[in-house]
């Protein structure tokens, strides 16, 4: 075990100075979008998978032990990480992560967030203050995201900026390109009417033109009850709408409850990168929900 | 106690004035509030068949388990924190006693800058030894603590001193940690004197295993000098209630492991938790046996230990059932001549407990619980025990240990 200790008090004081970079990403869509913007040049961890709600994730030993080697956390904010990534960043010992430094980085700060309450009140549920946090389902937000991220990873690696630069150049022109290409696709899909398990996809409504006439959770957080169901049932026979939508993570059988009572389908979205076996990428994943929503509205 | 609860109240009330003047400054990840604050609100109904005075058979010179009976308030608690300025972090969690008055059951100040995986942490903080101790009441999966830790720790040792801890630079989670503090929860008997009293080490290591697994096993060490540690009602030999008096070392060690799975790693549908953990205490020194007639002092070296393993599991979101047991070993005593006649030395009893309970939370924010137990932890006194407790907190959103 002493022998063990030597060996790590060595490698602190000998790790050169111009290491690999070790980005932590809170989720998976952060990952992807490293991913992009840093090619091979970084290592690149990501704290949370598709099938995972990222509410309610536990402050896991592996958890500290990737965030004490990370130069950057790339976390989306707004609080959606606040139940898990202030321990881990506490306990991680490591300065160069911690909220304010260079080494932090909250996706949150480079987009218009939606949904932000007037008032703060927990009657209303799980609410966030600085509104929804659920931003990677609109593709537009990444550009401004990109922009920021790569200036950031130029920063903390400037013998590599000229690369990033080169990087960021190319995914901007290419994720333009694919934005397009998905509006036009999701064409059919503007004015439908959907209802949705969790409020975690205004910023798909907002891009796509989808009209939210129900949730099934009575409130933010809250698990949707019998009772909250058929008030939903009720509010579909007045004003009906095409499909409920889940993300990946989310218990299927509220959203497959009412959508066989309602005859609408019941649509699962990947939500984020690995979410279903077409999401490889942050291409794929924007791909694999057009095609899916489409395939919900016929 | 007169001037302690004042200047406490005193205390929350400048936190709570300074709480709100900061309350529209939003954008600090712990919440619109700086200093983050929040307050637990719990209580319990007990029913229990047998006089929760009693202790647990060889057990009278440790701390008892008791529960409280009927209706009652159990412990309210407010948490106040926030960053000090770059380099602190400071922590207060006072009880509020149903009885009126407010003690400080944790008042910290932790490093933020220290870097190179070094946490240092001073004031009053729960040990880092085990794997419960650390957690606070509200956190717990049953209504109260693992007899265990009821009759060594007191339910948790909180000390007065300073923590290091370090985390190692490795994929795995590698953390060594030692305390020193003033002795000041069971088993030290919180003497005035300059130096170090208790000491404490512990070692963690922990990692997942695929994505739906995980793990976090420990050992911890912890040392004290007991200085005429006063122990009132332990039955002697002729079956008489008698006052003792220890004075000797206390050495205690222990192994602790925690093992959970979730389906894909998502925690909020459905999960399984397993842990368990091992004290083992070595006492030696003179015990004056009936300070009150007899006043016998002699030596007295004995060897107490206990466990639990218990597990919890959410079967649908919002619902848990979980199980526990129980088992202690009062060892047998090595007593001096002078009080072979006087104490005992061997009880030939082995308390343990069964607990189950079924809890529901409605929101992260709340909980509600029901707890039966079979406890045999009194020779010829089985007390079936039901308890309802709920949990509640209220605002700010504080995140979760391991």
């Amino acid at each position: 075990m002493k022998k063990l200790i030597y060996v790590f008090l060595l490698s602190l004081f000998y790790s050169p100075a111009h290491a690999t970079l070790n980005v932590f990403a809170c989720e998976p869509e952060w990952a992807a979008l490293t991913q992009e913007l840093v090619g091979d040049k970084v290592n690149i961890y990501s704290a949370t998978s598709a099938l995972q709600d990222p509410h309610r994730i536990e402050a896991r030993p592996s958890l500290i032990a990737k965030a004490r080697r990370a130069n950057l956390v790339v976390c989306t904010g707004a609080e959606l990480e606040v139940a898990w990534l202030p321990v881990v960043l506490r306990e991680s010992g490591n300065t160069s992560t911690q909220v304010g430094s260079n080494g932090y980085f909250e996706v949150a700060d480079f987009v218009k967030m939606l949904e932000v309450p007037t008032r703060l009140d927990r009657g209303d549920g799980d609410v966030h203050a600085q509104g929804n946090p659920h931003i990677q389902t609109d593709p537009r937000n990444f550009l401004p995201i990109a922009l920021a991220l790569s200036q950031r990873l130029a920063q903390l690696d400037s013998s590599n900026a000229a690369y990033y630069q080169q990087r960021l150049t190319t995914f901007n022109l290419q994720w333009r390109a694919a934005i397009t290409k998905w509006e036009t696709q999701a064409a059919p899909l503007k004015d439908v009417s959907i209802v949705v398990q969790h409020k975690g996809f205004p910023y798909l409504n907002a891009w796509l033109g989808l009209k939210e006439v129900a949730t099934l959770e009575p409130k933010p957080g809250m698990e949707p009850s019998a009772a909250h169901l058929s008030q939903v049932l009720n509010t579909l026979q007045k004003q009906p709408a095409k499909m409920v939508l889940r993300a990946a993570y989310q218990n299927a059988r509220p959203s497959e409850w009412i959508a066989e009572r309602a005859h609408i389908n019941a649509v699962e979205l990947a939500y984020t990168v690995g979410g279903s076996d077409k999401t490889k990428d942050l291409y794929g994943l924007f791909d694999d929900t057009i095609a899916r929503l489409l395939a919900g509205v016929k | 106690m007169f001037k302690e609860i004042s200047t406490s109240a005193a205390i929350a009330a400048l936190l709570f004035q300074s709480a709100s003047s900061f309350a529209a400054n939003t954008g600090s990840i712990d919440n619109a509030f700086n200093p983050a604050f929040s307050l637990i609100l719990s209580g319990t109904y007990g029913s229990v068949q047998r006089d929760p005075a009693i202790p647990a058979t060889g057990f009278a010179m440790n701390p008892n388990p008791g529960h409280e009976q009927g209706f009652n308030l159990g412990e309210s608690e407010m948490g106040i924190s926030a960053n000090i300025d770059p380099e602190y972090r400071g922590v207060a969690t006072l009880a509020l006693d149903p009885a009126g008055g407010i003690s400080v059951e944790n008042a910290f100040v932790q490093t933020t800058a220290l870097g190179d995986g070094l946490n240092l942490k001073f004031g009053r903080f729960f040990s880092g030894l085990g794997y419960l101790n650390e957690q606070h009441a509200h956190a717990w999966d049953f209504v109260d603590q693992p007899l265990v830790y009821a009759v060594l720790w007191e339910n948790q040792l909180a000390e007065d001193g300073l923590q290091l801890k370090w985390l190692a630079p490795t994929d795995m989670f590698v953390e060594l940690g030692g305390e020193m503090g003033r002795g000041r929860g069971f088993p030290g008997t919180d003497t005035v004197r300059n130096g170090n009293s208790a000491g404490v080490l512990f070692a963690h290591i922990g990692d997942d295993i695929g994505i739906e697994h995980n793990w976090r096993v420990g050992v911890s060490a912890h040392q004290t000098r007991r200085v005429d540690a006063e122990s009132i009602d332990v039955p002697d030999l002729a079956g008489n209630a008698v006052t003792n008096l220890f004075t000797g070392d206390s050495q205690t060690t222990g192994l602790d492991f925690v093992w959970k799975y979730a389906a894909n790693g998502n925690v909020k549908n459905s999960y399984v938790k397993l842990q368990g953990e091992y004290f083992r205490r070595k006492e030696t020194g003179d015990l004056t046996y009936d300070t009150a007639l007899a006043n016998v002092t002699d030596t007295f070296s004995n060897t107490q230990s206990g466990f639990y393993l218990q597990s919890v599991y959410q079967f649908v979101p919002r619902w848990r059932i979980g199980a526990r047991y129980d088992h202690l070993d009062p060892g047998v005593a090595q007593i001096g001549a002078s009080n072979a006649g006087n104490v005992i030395s061997d009880y030939a009893f082995k308390p343990s407990r069964t607990s189950v309970m079924l809890d529901y939370s409605p929101s992260e924010f709340s909980r509600l619980r029901m707890q039966v137990a079979n406890d045999q932890s009194r020779q010829g006194l089985k007390d079936n025990q039901f308890f309802v407790q709920y949990i509640m907190s209220l605002g700010a959103h504080g995140a979760h240990s391991y």
